[in-house]
């Protein structure tokens, strides 16, 4: 196990275990919702980066994941009375096969016309859901509140569900490490690059990005079945925001794509941002206009992101960071 | 019977102000490959315009003057500030640079008008035609998105910076080799398209309420309208936004109205995946 | 040293003295599409906040709880209300939640009262399903969505016996959806013929197509809407489309007095409301409905529309249950409520104690008005229960 001897591996496990115990050790709620949102971010943006940073292919939607996870996630615990753990890994896989059969189609598209085609799929799922009436419509579904009764009641539920989370985001930032170290990794670098070349070099570029699709779709799908049990209910509107989609585009820019340790620092840092700017009265109406000057002012002028911009000056980062 | 033509009539009607919208759109992207992600943050920007030209007393129609004006000069400064550095970068960066300006205009818009639903209250006339029942303020919007794009089609074609324009859009290092100044020619363009965006806007502004949110919804009909007539191809963009209506004027009488937008987007991501040029046929 | 002295002394006189407290959390829609009545629901709540502090608090036994509120905006938007109430309860430390406006949000803050255990007060907020999910903490006031229009169809059916084809149209969200539904197998029941049955989404600006599908199924009335902004909407295009109907009875927007901003639009249009200005309650706790309307009129300068009643009304049941109780301890306060039989000035307050939809309103009931001309002005007048009618009903309207 190579993987074992990299220096980033420890840290993503220490991260994690920071993000389990800080809240757990000291039974603080408040910072356990905190922690929550941060963790759910860094899992978007780490997942969202195997297709931006490392693939080179803009997916406006993938909220798309996040939400049908929670749909499906709900959907059986709800109504069919299935266990939590069971819904979400079906959740996972399902979704993540629906990412194949889709990736087949719209991955043949490039550039604008890629990321179109995601936000088009993302709306029309949404759209679709609003008006599918086995999940509620546009009411959405609502938990009964024996889901969380049998897991103990609500309060030793919402702290199961958190650990939960905070796994599947350590999870994400594994992944992340164990595709870029891969051989799967460097294809996906080479399609990055120039994917007509890649192919000549015998890189199976359609199956490759197709697979990348699938995989960076597991883990958000998962993690939206976690985050909507916790919320107790899923709307169309909440679970296929375009918005966070875009946000979390964000979060990747910000803080480098292309590399394991931006993604988690800008999604972490972004959410401080948002939740200082939302609290302070008077701001909360600009958190939108201040995210949207930071992601201009690093698109203009400085496209590595935060990473980008610390390897520059210190060039010795990279071999602990990646 | 009459029901079911009045439904299609509607959507023609309407189909025609997506279309005015569209080639806002797709101007910008046939002439430098650039897909606008502010455009429905201004068509919002142009409801809100033609409000206070309103309320400062103006006559809605006339109010078309300025908003129009101040859509040229809005989309010189977005190309200035966002789009002009990073124009020969990965696509990614136009997208993300428009999309910022977005959040950018409606973060303010937000802030400003917060997103409750505001109305241009003036008074239309109720037309009767053979039965079918139209407000004056439909027939209007349609007709001036008409004579829009016809103003439009005179510029590119017959005067001298329209051609430009299109010299620019067909190849840009050959333009510049005949010394047309292509760095003008892009910001006027890109004035240009999102001036019809303003205007567009505005025309909306007229029929139905709307808050600084509203421009999302006709950006996305602008997506579809502009896929169907082929990205970069402004006739096709009209056609695109015709279709569009027709097809919601079409099949609301027969389901349910929340479903046509599930048959729009279904029909935008199979007209991208077999017909990636649209059926009129793309730029490229 | 001075100082420190008199920081002492002061915090002595708050620990033991006059100065306890009770901490009331909520959100405000102050900003999005529930705007216009989240805020007049707040200032019935804050009325009530004055009202009660005037007289020096709530009283318990021999102590008086000065009433503090603390809310944030919400923005109309379902996934702050989660934040925000998660935050009342773990930072802010409040005692009780009032709800925020709306089914679609309430639902939603209800998820996390039950979770944290905390009672919250549930107004502006109708939908059945809310407590059809096993909660135990949250109380409803509102008249639930099922019985919402089942009056105003009786209304119908007393005024034209003969009338058979009706439209049933609402916006696609919590609250108007399981009002028309409901509506639909009642109108069923008593003998209507329901011909179009369809909902349109919250953000509809255009109901051009929806009005055309109205006039195509030959329905001569036509019940439904959802909210204000599209309801507002809604009957200023049925005008403009000149959908001849007999009548027009529409959720909430009608029952806001901003409805007459319609003009000609809003003439003759009906509305099932939850509290009207003029209705004859005889409370037996609190203010009557004439001193409401008083006290209200001199806070804020204009007439009270039902939701800033159910704001006030909130805070009273709350109140009330604090006395009955003794105490602002969870599970005393709780079982008040669960006991809870009252007529206040917003009409009668029961809850359900069935498990199985615990919390649902059993007690208050629906009043009916319409908008008509008095000497050339658009007034809201009541024309149903004909035994607390200010006006008759204009049958029919176009």
């Amino acid at each position: 196990m190579k993987l074992l001897k990299a220096p980033l591996f420890w840290l993503i496990v220490g991260v994690t275990a920071i993000f389990a115990l800080l809240p757990l050790l000291s039974n603080n709620i408040t910072l356990r919702e905190t922690l929550v949102l941060s963790a759910i971010y860094i899992i978007l943006a780490a997942n969202l980066n195997l297709m931006i940073g490392y693939t080179g292919y803009v997916n406006f939607g993938s909220i798309v994941f996040f939400g049908l996870g929670g749909y499906l996630t709900l959907w059986l615990v709800g109504s069919h009375h299935w266990g939590l753990y069971s819904a979400v890994l079906v959740a996972g896989v399902s979704v993540s096969a629906l990412a194949f059969l889709l990736g087949i189609g719209i991955l043949r598209l490039r550039g604008a016309y890629f990321a179109l085609a995601t936000i088009g799929v993302n709306e029309a799922v949404k759209d679709f859901v609003s008006n599918f009436d086995v999940w509620g419509g546009s009411e959405g579904i609502f938990l009964p509140f024996t889901a969380y009764k049998a897991m103990g009641g609500a309060g030793k539920a919402l702290w199961t569900v958190y650990l939960l989370i905070v796994l599947v985001m350590g999870s994400s930032l594994l992944l992340s490490l164990a595709v870029r170290r891969s051989k799967f990794g460097l294809g996906l670098f080479a399609i990055r690059e120039d994917e007509d070349a890649a192919v000549v070099l015998g890189v199976k570029a359609p199956l490759y990005k197709t697979l990348a699709y699938s995989l960076s779709a597991f883990l958000p799908a998962i993690a939206g079945g976690l985050y909507f049990f916790k919320n107790g209910s899923v709307v169309p509107e909440e679970a296929f925001n375009l918005n966070l989609s875009i946000e979390a585009i964000v979060m990747v820019m910000l803080g480098g794509q292309g590399t394991v340790t931006g993604p988690t620092i800008g999604a972490f840092l972004y959410e401080r941002l948002r939740g200082m700017l939302l609290t302070i009265p008077g701001l909360s109406n600009f958190h939108m206009v201040i995210a949207g000057v930071l992601l201009l002012l690093i698109i203009l002028f400085a496209p590595g992101g935060l990473m980008g911009w610390l390897y520059r000056i210190w060039p010795r980062l990279r071999r602990v960071l990646e | 019977m009459i029901e079911i033509v009045s439904s299609i009539l509607d959507g023609l009607l309407i189909g025609l102000v997506y279309g005015l919208a569209s080639i806002g759109l797709t101007l910008i992207f046939g002439v430098m490959d650039v897909v606008n992600l502010a455009h429905g943050a201004v068509i919002s920007l142009g409801m809100f315009s033609l409000y206070f030209f309103f309320g400062a007393g103006l006559h809605p129609y006339l109010a078309l003057i300025p908003v129009a004006i101040i859509g040229f000069l809005l989309g010189v400064l977005i190309y200035q500030i966002a789009v002009r550095r990073i124009l020969d970068g990965p696509p990614l960066m136009t997208l993300l640079a428009t999309f910022a300006v977005s959040m950018i205009i409606v973060g303010i818009g937000t802030a400003l008008w917060s997103t409750s639903p505001y109305n241009v209250n003036f008074k239309v006339q109720t037309l009767n035609i053979f039965g079918y029942t139209v407000t004056s303020a439909r027939l209007i919007a349609a007709l001036a998105a008409v004579l829009v794009t016809f103003m439009l089609y005179y510029f590119l074609y017959r005067t001298t910076l329209g051609k430009a324009v299109r010299a620019v859009s067909n190849n840009r290092e050959a333009a510049e080799l005949m010394g047309i100044p292509s760095q003008q020619i892009l910001a006027i363009s890109f004035g240009i398209g999102t001036a019809l965006a303003m205007l567009s806007g505005a025309l909306i502004a007229t029929l139905f309420p709307f808050t600084i949110l509203s421009g999302s919804i006709y950006e996305l009909k602008s997506f579809v309208a502009s896929v169907l007539g082929g990205l970069g191809n402004p006739t096709g963009a009209l056609f695109g936004g015709v279709i569009l209506g027709l097809i919601e004027g079409s099949v609301a009488p027969f389901i349910a109205i929340s479903w046509t937008n599930v048959i729009e987007f279904v029909i935008f991501v199979l007209i991208l995946l077999f017909f990636p040029t649209g059926l009129l046929g793309g730029r490229k | 040293m001075k100082k420190l002295w008199i920081t002492l002394l002061l915090a002595a006189v708050a620990s033991f003295g006059l100065a306890q407290t009770v901490t009331i959390g909520l959100t405000v829609s102050k900003t999005g599409k529930y705007n216009v009545e989240s805020v007049n629901q707040l200032n019935g709540i804050k009325l009530w906040q004055k009202w009660i502090n005037d007289q020096g608090g709530i009283p318990v036994g021999d102590k008086k709880y000065k009433v503090e509120l603390k809310f944030y905006d919400d923005e109309s938007k379902a996934e702050r209300v989660q934040q925000l109430y998660s935050r009342l309860i773990s930072q802010d430390k409040v005692d009780f939640l009032i709800s925020p406006y709306s089914s679609g949000l309430t639902a939603k803050a209800a998820v996390i009262s039950e979770q944290y255990g905390k009672i919250m007060i549930a107004t502006g907020a109708a939908s059945d399903s809310i407590f059809k999910l096993g909660y135990e903490n949250v109380y409803q006031i509102y008249t639930p969505a099922s019985r919402y229009l089942t009056a105003t169809l009786d209304m119908l059916k007393a005024a034209d016996p003969n009338l058979k084809k009706i439209a049933i149209v609402y916006e696609d969200s919590k609250f108007a959806k399981a009002v028309a539904t409901a509506a639909k197998d009642y109108a069923k029941k008593i003998g209507f013929d329901v011909a179009l049955f369809e909902g349109y989404p919250p953000s509809t600006t255009d109901f051009g197509p929806i009005i055309n599908k109205v006039k195509a199924s030959g329905a001569e009335a036509l019940v439904g809407g959802g909210h204000y902004a599209d309801g507002a909407t809604f009957a200023r295009q049925l005008y403009e489309q000149q959908a001849t109907l007999k009548m027009i009875a529409l959720l909430v927007a009608p029952a806001s007095d901003e409805f007459a901003q319609l003009g000609d639009a809003a003439f003759g249009v009906a509305a099932p409301s939850q509290w009207e200005p003029l209705v004859k309650y005889n409370p037996n706790c609190g203010v009557t409905p004439e001193e409401f309307v008083k006290m209200y009129e001199e806070a804020y300068g204009k007439t009270p529309a039902y939701r800033a009643a159910g704001g006030f009304a909130a805070g009273l049941v709350l109140q009330r249950a604090i006395m009955d109780a003794g105490s602002i301890d969870a599970d005393k306060v709780r079982a008040a409520l669960d006991k809870m039989d009252l007529t206040i000035f917003f009409g009668k307050i029961k809850f359900s104690t069935d498990p199985a939809s615990h919390g649902l309103q059993l007690g208050h009931d629906m009043v009916q008005i319409q908008w008509q001309k008095k000497d050339g002005e658009l007034m809201k007048e009541i024309v149903w229960p004909l035994d607390a009618k200010t006006s008759d009903l204009i049958y029919p309207i176009r």
